[in-house]
């Protein structure tokens, strides 16, 4: 299959701070590809220069066989974007939303009504079209991004932290609306997130972002099988990451926030044996390595979901706006 | 192809938004009609300027002034569209920064003019008779007026961030280009200080072509109004393209 989408050396400098720093990848028609990393390690930044909102300072990207630089307005038809943040007008209603996205994407007039309510109906929201955006919850508002995000038949559609802040429930049921979406349409989404169980879920590849930089990139479950074990964690008094390393079944050593986290083989059979190495403990726990885990593993930090404020990459948006 | 859909979406958003915030027309209703029947009130009955009364002298003045706040105004919101992400899905769609601020100019105008009609409709009770040809050709210079204050409202509001530096920005320029254009006072025998600030006024055009439409009276001729307003507002457009073209998010 052919690639949709080609990023080559991408970069993008805000002032002195390098928001996106040098990034190449590829992704093929059909695919859902995740971008994952904490906030501000680059994953927005990375998508509005993709969607020709921000112009690269170096490298490009095409979408859709269009240069990023060369045809916005192509790459603009091309694609459908779903923001972190809602965008819809609140005063207008559902419809009218819909309706105004409809015309600004010149969709044709003998078949805007019905792709309309197409698309309504896929996101369950036909019922409440003619109420007011305001009155919608926040599960509600985020469908009805993704709903005007397809209303043109977008090759490509770029999702934004499209649970962020949303209740599990909801989480799940927009799991389930993007799933149908890949299964129905065809469509190849570039999902960006930092929630792992989110990426684990969806995406066929992941690119795990940190500092601008991809740092790893390959199927999630590749990802978690190169660790090459199970985790083990240790809470203990005087934890020692040097003890346990000399275990040739220990493939990976550390100690994370008080406690030893080993990454271990046939983790079931050794686990009597490296209790024996370490010493006291207060407690154990074993499992399979999660994405977590493979982010830890190649940044050594603790992967924390954080606020819905974008933190720095905010800070760095309104001061490139202000100037 | 989608530049006229484009154009017609930014206008049916605004129109619609308009429709349904009420108080934006009540609100903009209220203050004109208090300058004309207090202090319109308060002054000519000491006052009367030639042949009509004070309130009629002032009623075109009140409307440029109406119609340029109202206009002016406007580019508040396109500060809210950047505050709730609308702009960066309006911006993210393939149509041109030219077609987006067009569509916002046209939409503007249309609430602005939607205003104007209701407060000469009003001017009956003021004393303000009409004629086909007075009222076609005070919207002719309602029409400039709208639409070369709207651009120079969105031009402020595409560099502001906040509605409150909106507001601030925006009234250094509404009082003077009011007060100095003539609107409550006749342009003959001025001091020269002012007489030259006033000439600098864009809105006098604005406001002499109204009050010659409307009342019959005005210090340019009609012409000479017209060529000057017609520049000005095509000046406005221009450099709210190019604002337009260089705002960023």
């Amino acid at each position: 299959m052919e690639d949709v989408i080609r990023v080559e050396n991408l970069t993008k400098k805000f002032e002195k701070l390098i928001a996106v720093d040098g990034i190449t990848f590829q992704i093929k028609q059909g695919e859902v590809f995740g971008l994952l990393g904490p906030n501000g390690a680059g994953k927005t930044t990375v998508l509005h220069m993709l969607a020709t909102l921000l112009k690269p300072t170096d490298g490009t990207a095409v979408v859709n066989g269009f240069d990023i630089k060369k045809h916005p307005n192509k790459v603009r038809e091309s694609i459908g974007m779903v923001f972190q943040d809602p965008s819809s007008d609140d005063i207008l209603t559902g419809y009218e939303n819909l309706k105004l996205h409809a015309l600004m994407y010149g969709v044709p007039r003998d078949v805007r009504e019905k792709k309309i309510s197409e698309v309504l109906e896929l996101v369950d929201l036909a019922d409440r079209k003619n109420d007011l955006v305001k009155k919608y919850s926040g599960g509600m508002r985020r469908r009805l991004e993704i709903a005007r995000g397809l209303l043109h038949n977008p090759k490509i559609l770029f999702l934004d932290e499209p649970t962020l802040g949303l209740d599990p429930q909801t989480r799940e049921h927009m799991w389930e609306y993007i799933e149908k979406l890949v299964k129905e349409q065809n469509v190849t989404i570039i999902i960006t997130t930092h929630y792992m169980e989110e990426a684990d879920r969806l995406c066929d590849r992941i690119a795990i972002i940190d500092y601008g930089k991809v740092v790893v990139m390959d199927s999630p479950g590749k990802l978690k099988k190169a660790l090459g074990g199970d985790i083990i964690k240790i809470a203990m008094k005087n934890p020692d990451a040097g003890k346990a390393k000399k275990l040739d079944f220990v493939k990976n050593s550390k100690v994370v926030d008080g406690s030893l986290v080993l990454t271990v083989a046939d983790a079931g059979k050794n686990i009597q044996q490296i209790l024996k190495v370490v010493g006291d403990v207060d407690s154990v726990e074993m499992r399979s390595p999660t994405l977590n885990d493979v982010f830890l593993h190649y940044t050594g930090r603790e992967f924390r979901e954080q606020t819905p404020e974008g933190g720095i990459m905010n800070r760095i948006m309104s001061l490139e706006a202000r100037r | 192809m989608s530049e006229l859909g484009g154009f017609y979406a930014v206008w049916y958003r605004e129109f619609k938004v308009f429709w349904r915030e009420k108080s934006r027309i009540v609100s903009s209703i209220v203050s004109p009609l208090l300058w004309l029947t207090i202090f319109g009130g308060g002054l000519g009955s000491q006052t009367s300027l030639g042949s009509v009364g004070y309130q009629a002298f002032i009623f075109p003045g009140v409307l440029a002034m109406s119609i340029t706040m109202t206009s002016i105004f406007f580019g508040t919101y396109i500060v809210w569209d950047k505050k709730i992400d609308f702009m960066k899905s309006v911006l993210v769609a393939p149509m041109s920064r030219t077609t987006m601020f067009l569509g916002k100019v046209v939409g503007g105008a249309t609430d602005a003019l939607i205003q104007s009609t209701i407060l000469i409709l009003l001017g009956v009770l003021f004393g303000i008779t009409y004629t086909l040809q007075s009222i076609l050709t005070a919207y002719l210079f309602l029409f400039l007026i709208t639409v070369a204050t709207v651009s120079i409202g969105l031009i402020i509001g595409s560099f502001m961030e906040s509605p409150e530096g909106f507001g601030l920005i925006s009234s250094f320029l509404v009082f003077p280009m009011v007060f100095l254009s003539g609107a409550f006072y006749p342009l003959d025998n001025l001091p020269q200080w002012l007489a030259v600030a006033t000439t600098i006024d864009p809105l006098t055009y604005g406001v002499d072509g109204l009050r010659g439409a409307i009342i019959g009276t005005s210090h340019n001729s009609f012409l000479f109004n017209l060529t000057i307003l017609s520049a000005f507002c095509i000046a406005a457009i221009a450099a709210g393209t190019v604002a337009f073209n260089r705002m960023k998010l």
